[in-house]
Formats: structure tokens, sequence, C-alpha cells
């Protein structure tokens, strides 16, 4: 279960409070709201890259919130993909496992396997310069998924694809909240990409967390 | 009512506007061309010839060359990882960092020239001329070579054991070990005989006289380096399992390296130009401390105008030759003098 309680984030102007939200074990999170109210923050703080001042995160049941990043088991997709630029797709799909220390040829199994289920195999050998929006938010997505994190976040996945892109990554998408391997907190501004994917819907508005089911 | 046009404004205007504007900035343009041409046609080829036959500037050639050189990879040491603290952390103090770091770019050469002999003179600084003049042998060996040896061997075996060993605290101190079992105090007595040295008057001021000015530029230009890569990828690179210095090894310096490369040119150009501190910290003995900007100096005092533009001439053109090199390699726009 990915689980927030009574978060409290100060960046700059804006403060949010009290916030606390979950998303069961293996089910598909919405987070909705309008841009630029806080929801990049409370992923971040989940993943261990920002401080919150005050509340926790519960990632299966674990405290982690004064854990770094590398230990909470946590897969992180931003807005615009970052991915590595001077990486090829195959080292960057390979990256966590290198970290890791993982075999050679079990790194290599894994890349291949990310590379056919994401249908990115002929771009391998590319550099992140060369590829298309929805080539690279492929290859984020599996980079995240890599190491086989328990947890996934993504901020704002869909928000610069074309009609088609989009279909496919919510195709994807859909196989991820399928196989219930994962549990997914999923940010964005679209109500539809919510009813497309959500088990779980969730939206800030002014500060605070309003809660729909489905 | 009159829906009478008005005519269109008067286009003479543009026109006079451009070429005010290129008079104005041409003029300086002009006066760089002139400086240069002044000098080409003060000289013929004979005299350049006898000149870099000279024994002395063939000297300062080679001091000028390796003195650069020693204090731009010096100064990427310092400057990496200044750069990336200033550009990634909040620390207490960290205004005050910064703008200490300009002072050497805004104080006059020769106070930094004098600043360092004075240092010399106090407690600290004859304690380290001290070392260096009769415990080299030992630093050499037990410090220096240790360091070297690991941090070579970890960039050079990166994904192996023994490179990663060699990465950690551990690595140098294991090398030293091994040195004092084995060669260590033959290969310190020998580098104790050929290189102890002062530090005043001596070559290794040049370098640190090079130093303290040339690394200014290098932080400057690897904290807007650092600035300008996101620092997401290095966000990403955590979640994905990395140390904070996992991440930035695998993921930001190879980002860095454009901005490492300009930082070397820079620090590189601005030791070759200088000549105030050194002056005053290193002397100016032939065959010594001579380095180019010395030599310019030296022949100019002794009369000899030919020899002087003749060094001239070959510094004007390493310096052009820096700023082809920064424009192929596309540098021009990631740096700031």
């Amino acid at each position: 279960m990915l689980e927030v309680v009574n978060l409290g984030i100060q960046q700059g102007k804006f403060a949010l409070d009290g916030i606390t939200l979950r998303v069961p074990t293996g089910s598909y999170g919405v987070l909705m709201g309008r841009t630029g109210c806080g929801k990049t923050s409370i992923l971040e703080v989940i993943a261990g890259l920002r401080r919150a001042h005050s509340g926790e995160v519960l990632l299966g049941g674990r405290d982690v919130t004064f854990l770094p990043p590398a230990h909470r088991d946590v897969g992180y997709v931003p807005q615009d993909g970052a991915l590595f630029p001077t990486m090829t797709v195959a080292e960057q799909l390979g990256f966590a496992l290198l970290v890791r220390r993982a075999p050679r040829n079990e790194i290599e199994r894994r890349v291949q396997e990310l590379a056919e289920w994401l249908e990115i195999t002929p771009l391998l050998d590319r550099r992140p310069q060369g590829l298309s929006g929805g080539e690279a938010q492929r290859v984020a997505l599996g980079r995240a998924l890599s190491f086989r994190p328990r947890f996934l976040l993504m901020d704002e996945p869909l928000s610069s694809l074309d009609e088609a892109t989009h279909g496919h990554l919510v195709r994807l998408l859909q196989q991820i909240r399928e196989k219930r391997d994962v549990t997914v907190l999923h940010v964005t501004h679209s109500s539809r990409e919510a009813g497309d994917l959500a088990d779980v819907m969730l939206r800030l508005e002014d500060g605070r967390l309003v809660e729909g089911g489905r | 009512m009159s829906d009478a046009r008005l005519p269109p404004p008067a286009d003479m205007s543009d026109r006079a506007f451009l070429a005010g504007m290129a008079i104005l900035g041409g003029s300086y343009v002009v006066l760089i061309i002139a400086l240069l041409t002044a000098n080409m046609f003060h000289t013929s080829f004979k005299d350049l010839k006898l000149a870099f036959q000279s024994e002395q500037i063939q000297y300062a050639i080679k001091l000028s060359v390796i003195s650069c050189t020693v204090t731009t990879i010096l100064a990427l040491w310092v400057a990496v990882p200044l750069g990336y603290l200033l550009a990634r952390t909040r620390f207490p103090g960290r205004e005050v960092v910064d703008t200490i770091l300009d002072i050497p770019i805004v104080l006059p050469p020769l106070v930094i020239g004098l600043s360092l002999l004075i240092l010399f003179t106090t407690i600290p600084g004859k304690a380290f001329e001290r070392v260096t003049n009769q415990h080299m042998g030992e630093l050499l060996t037990y410090f220096v070579l240790p360091l070297v040896t690991a941090a070579l061997i970890a960039f050079g075996c990166t994904r192996s054991t023994l490179g990663r060993f060699a990465g950690t605290l551990f690595g140098a101190p294991v090398v030293a070990l091994i040195l004092h079992v084995s060669v260590g105090e033959a290969l310190a007595e020998t580098l104790q005989d050929r290189l102890h040295t002062r530090i005043t008057y001596a070559i290794p001021s040049v370098i640190l006289a090079q130093f303290a000015v040339a690394t200014a530029f290098a932080v400057r230009t690897m904290t807007v380096t650092f600035q300008q890569i996101s620092p997401r990828t290095e966000q990403v690179a955590l979640t994905l399992g990395c140390s904070r210095s996992q991440a930035f090894w695998w993921v930001t310096l190879p980002q860095a390296r454009r901005g490492m490369l300009t930082a070397a040119t820079l620090a590189w150009a601005r030791s070759l130009g200088e000549f105030g501190p050194i002056l005053i910290f290193s002397g100016a003995t032939r065959m010594k401390t001579e380095v180019l900007s010395t030599s310019v100096f030296l022949e100019l005092s002794i009369g000899n105008l030919n020899a002087a533009i003749a060094v001239s001439i070959l510094m004007i053109a390493v310096a052009v030759a820096v700023l082809v090199l920064m424009r192929v390699f596309g540098l021009r726009g990631a740096s700031i003098v």
C-alpha cells in the first residue's frame, strides 16, 4: 500500500497541509488537479527527492519518510522523462541493474524483455536526442520499471503526446494495471486519462485532497 | 472627419541607425586588427627564426607549456567539486564563498603575486616550503603517487571490483602501504634528490601563481555548467538506486564534459597570459622561472625589441589557436569569461 499521512509541504509561495492519501497494493491511483497546485511536489516527497516539513510517507507499511530515494523501491517518471543525455537507450534501461551490480547477461536479458514489451527494440542503440516524444516516454517508463519496483510514480506521462502515441502509451499503462504487481500513482490534469486508467481517483483542490472512488 | 491615409514613415533612418552602430562597434575591431598587423609588420621571418633559436626562449616555451598544463589539471580538480557544490547545494555561507571566489578575478594580478610572496613568509607558509624542500620524496611517494594511482585505476576500470575499491577512501592508503613495504624508501630518496625544491622563486611558484588566478575562472565556468545541467536526471538516478556520488559520476559528470573542456581551455589560456604574479612571486630568472610572458618583458628590458615581438607573435598565434579550438568544439555558448 502506498500511503501518505498528514503531509505538509512548503515551497516558495504555496503550501500544502494535512495531505493524506492511500493507494491500495497493486492498485492504480490517479491524482488530479490544476497545473501548479503541488501534485509534482507530492510525488517528489514520496520518491524521497524533497523533504516535507511534517507528516509521513509509508510504502508497503514501512515508514520511509527519512530514507534516501535509493532505498524506497520506487520507480519515478518525471514530467519530461529526463532521459540521461549521454547514454544509449539500452544503457538507460540497464542502468538500475548496473547500479545493483547485476551480472551482465541478466542485464541484457532484462533490457531485451523491456524493449520488446515497449516496442522500442530498434531504438536500443540510439541516444535520447534522436527520439520522438512518445519513444522517449516509453524509454523513461521502461527505465523506471527496469528493477521491478513495487511502486511507480508518474508525473503527467501523457501530457505532451499526439493522439496515436497517447493511445499506445495508455495501452501500456493498462497492461501495468492489469498485472497488479506495481502500486501506481499517476499524476495528471486530464480527467479522461483518469477515467481510462484509475482504480482510485484523487483530486487536489486548494491545497486539500478530495477523494473519489471508482 | 477626414479619412485620408497618412503617408508611411520615412525609412532612411534604419540604414543610418545600423551604419552608426557599425562604426561605433567596428572601431574596436579595427583597433584589434591594427594591433595584430603592427606586430607582424615590425618583424620578419629571419628575426622570428633567430629568436626561437635562443636557448632561453626555448626553455620559456617548455616551462610555459608544462606549467599551464599542470595548472589546468589542478584547477579542474578544484573547480569541478566547487562548481558542483555551488550549483547543487545550499550551505550556510554560500553567498560569502561565492563572493570570495570572485576576488582573484577582480584583484590586480600584482597584488595576488605580492600576497603569495607574503604568505610564504608566514609560519604555515614556511612550514609548507620546508616540506617541499626537505620531505618532497616522502610527500610524493606516500601521498601523491598513491592518490594518482588509485584515481587512475578507479577511472580506468570503473566496472570492475578493483576499480570500485580503488575509488573508495581505502584505495589510496592501500597503494601507499604497498609502496611502503616494497620500493617505498628507495623511491622516496630518489624523488627527494631529484625533485626537492623551494617554492618562492622556483618553478612551483609559477604553477601556484597561475593556479591562483586560473582556478577562479574555471570555477565560474563549472558552476554555470552544473547549473545548466537539469537536476532531474540526477534525481532519477537516485530513485534508480544511486547514492549521490554514484549519480554524480555516472549521470552528471558525463553531461559536464563540454563544460570541463571549456573550463580547461580558459584556465590554460589564462595561465599562459599571467605575468604580474609570476614576476613578483617567482622572479624573472632566465632558464629557471621564465615563462613566455616574462620573456617578452625581459627581452624588452634589454632592448631586444625583435625578440620581444617574436615571442608576442607566438603568444598571439596560441591565443588565436585556442579561440579557433573553442569554436570548433562549439564551446563558446557554454562559456563565460
